[in-house]
């Protein structure tokens, strides 16, 4: 008799067995030479330095609702001085690194996803191959590098103007001084918060880049091809960074318990 | 893309040969097939090819659409693999190569695309100065230099800074040229060059290429389905149906073949 998976099982198979090859060999190839550092620099600047205005305007505004929606809850409990500790310590281990991984997935995401496949559609990622350059390194490993750097760093900014967002909503509702909010608000915040809360985000940053050089590499079907792969970009990797967060919170809390407070 | 024009990443020696100055072996084709089989999916796309192109010859494949022309062209540049047979570029079997031994052959082949295949995100001179900046040890001044005497020679000396989209379609096409010339290949891969353009224009690039064959001696394989191309260009012809050869010899001698579509084919045009 014979048994075989129905086509639409052994297609989403082969495509996460294709991806999970594709992601390894961009590993392999970011730590072999020849390294691509001009056009790595490049994409820093694309993908990370044009991130930082969207990240520091959102961030801010995380930080203003948090702390509105947090002193809400606090003062029925007469607790208000722990709104900037609470506030630091929720954008610092998890609202920060998930907020701004999301974000960046629909701005990078989208980006790399339309470009690569543009490249695709329009053969100029056969015209490098003919050029003699190693399309994938040159695409493909500059941008997985430059969004590992990046990413831990605008989670960094996304950070700060949440505090700051939250400091300007401190201020309007009490008054409170700057430095004195800051003061409560890295009260209880330690190494063991920020570290492996930002190592996460190296995570979503590799996630964000191979899923969308992934899909843009493998681009058919022309125009409407390149606008597929940019949206499945988007959501793909979206979805891999909720569903991952969750492994590496529990990864994390296993090797920092006194991150889960035990 | 863009940093590429400002990255100068050496790989080559300032003693180190440029592609024209490697000879290949007395006799040796410039490029051999050697019964090349290939599908996608379920459909048998070249069917048991076997031919070779001499050195310094124009050689034309002709075929209607469809008939594996540009997929012959792509396994000689090694952008696709045969599923059976091999492919030979001079001593190297470039489909058996990968990484820098294929990037060391490809050095030594210009393509031009149908589409010219332009980076769209920099300029038209630094699209021909692309491949000087990665794989020659010239400084930037000589490489524009350079850049721009190639534009000159296609008739766009004037366009070095314009963006690709600027461009007219014949524009891209003199563009692509340029840069598909800029390592001086000793071989040159053309896909359809008159598609798209006027017949004037067309002639335009055809003039072109000959003029690379007859002073460069650069061996020239142009893919085509339009007669008036392929007489302009080729000293010998190649026909394709259906995945496989069905006839070579010079245009005098496919005027006079046996096969019916060779003739019919030979006599139209604008075949496909």
């Amino acid at each position: 008799m014979d048994v075989r998976a129905p086509e639409p099982v052994t297609s989403l198979l082969a495509g996460i067995g294709d991806g999970a090859l594709f992601a390894l060999k961009a590993v392999r190839s970011a730590f072999a030479p020849p390294f691509e550092i001009g056009e790595t620099i490049r994409q820093l600047y694309e993908l990370g330095l044009r991130s930082a205005p969207l990240i520091a305007v959102s961030g801010m505004a995380v930080g203003v609702v948090l702390s509105m929606h947090t002193r809400a809850s606090l003062e029925r409990f007469g607790a208000e001085s722990m709104i900037p500790a609470g506030l630091a310590m929720a954008l610092v281990r998890e609202t920060g690194p998930l907020t701004a991984g999301l974000l960046l997935s629909g701005r990078i995401g989208a980006g790399i996803g339309a470009e690569i496949g543009a490249m695709r559609v329009t053969e100029q990622i056969d015209a490098l191959e003919a050029s003699a350059v190693d399309a994938f390194r040159y695409l493909v490993v500059t941008r997985v590098v430059a969004c590992v750097i990046a990413v831990p760093i605008l989670t960094t900014v996304m950070n700060f103007a949440g505090m700051f967002g939250g400091f300007l909503a401190e201020r309007t509702a009490t008054g409170m001084p700057f430095h004195l909010y800051m003061n409560r608000a890295f009260s209880l915040i330690d190494i063991t918060d920020y570290v492996p809360a930002t190592i996460k985000t190296m995570v979503f940053g590799f996630i964000i880049a191979t899923t969308a050089s992934y899909l843009g590499f493998n681009t058919e079907s022309g125009t409407e091809g390149v606008g597929r792969a940019s949206t499945r970009a988007v959501v793909l990797s979206s979805m891999l960074i909720i569903v991952t967060n969750v492994l590496l919170v529990r990864l994390i809390f296993f090797i920092f318990p006194q991150a889960a407070g035990t | 893309m863009t940093g590429a024009a400002t990255e100068v990443r050496r790989e080559a020696s300032a003693d180190e040969p440029v592609a024209r100055d490697i000879k290949p072996s007395a006799g040796t084709p410039a490029v051999r097939m050697e019964r090349v089989t290939k599908s996608f999916g379920a459909r048998k796309v070249l069917d048991d090819v076997t031919f070779d192109v001499p050195c310094g010859t124009g050689f034309v494949i002709l075929g209607r659409s469809g008939t594996g022309k540009s997929v012959t062209l792509r396994h000689m540049i090694g952008l696709l693999r045969p599923d059976s047979g091999r492919v030979f570029v001079e001593d190297h079997e470039i489909s058996a190569l990968s990484g820098s031994a294929l990037s060391d052959v490809r050095k030594r082949m210009g393509f031009l695309f149908q589409s010219a295949a332009l980076f769209d995100s920099i300029s038209v001179g630094e699209n021909v100065a692309f491949a000087m900046r990665r794989h020659t040890p010239l400084r930037d001044a000589e490489i524009r230099q350079r850049a721009k005497e190639k534009l000159a020679a296609v008739g766009l000396e004037n366009d070095y800074e314009k963006m690709p989209g600027a461009l007219s379609g014949g524009m891209r096409k003199r563009a692509g040229l340029a840069r598909a010339l800029a390592l001086d290949p000793p071989i040159l891969l053309v896909d359809e060059p008159s598609a798209g353009l006027d017949p004037i224009t067309a002639e335009e690039i055809d003039g072109l290429l000959v003029d690379m064959k007859k002073k460069g001696g650069t061996t020239l394989i142009v893919v085509t389905h339009n007669m008036l191309s392929a007489r302009r260009l080729g000293d010998q012809l190649l026909m394709l149906h259906e995945g496989r050869v069905i006839a070579r010899g010079t245009p005098q001698q496919l005027d006079q073949d046996s096969n019916e579509l060779v003739r019919a084919f030979m006599t139209s045009q604008h075949a496909g």
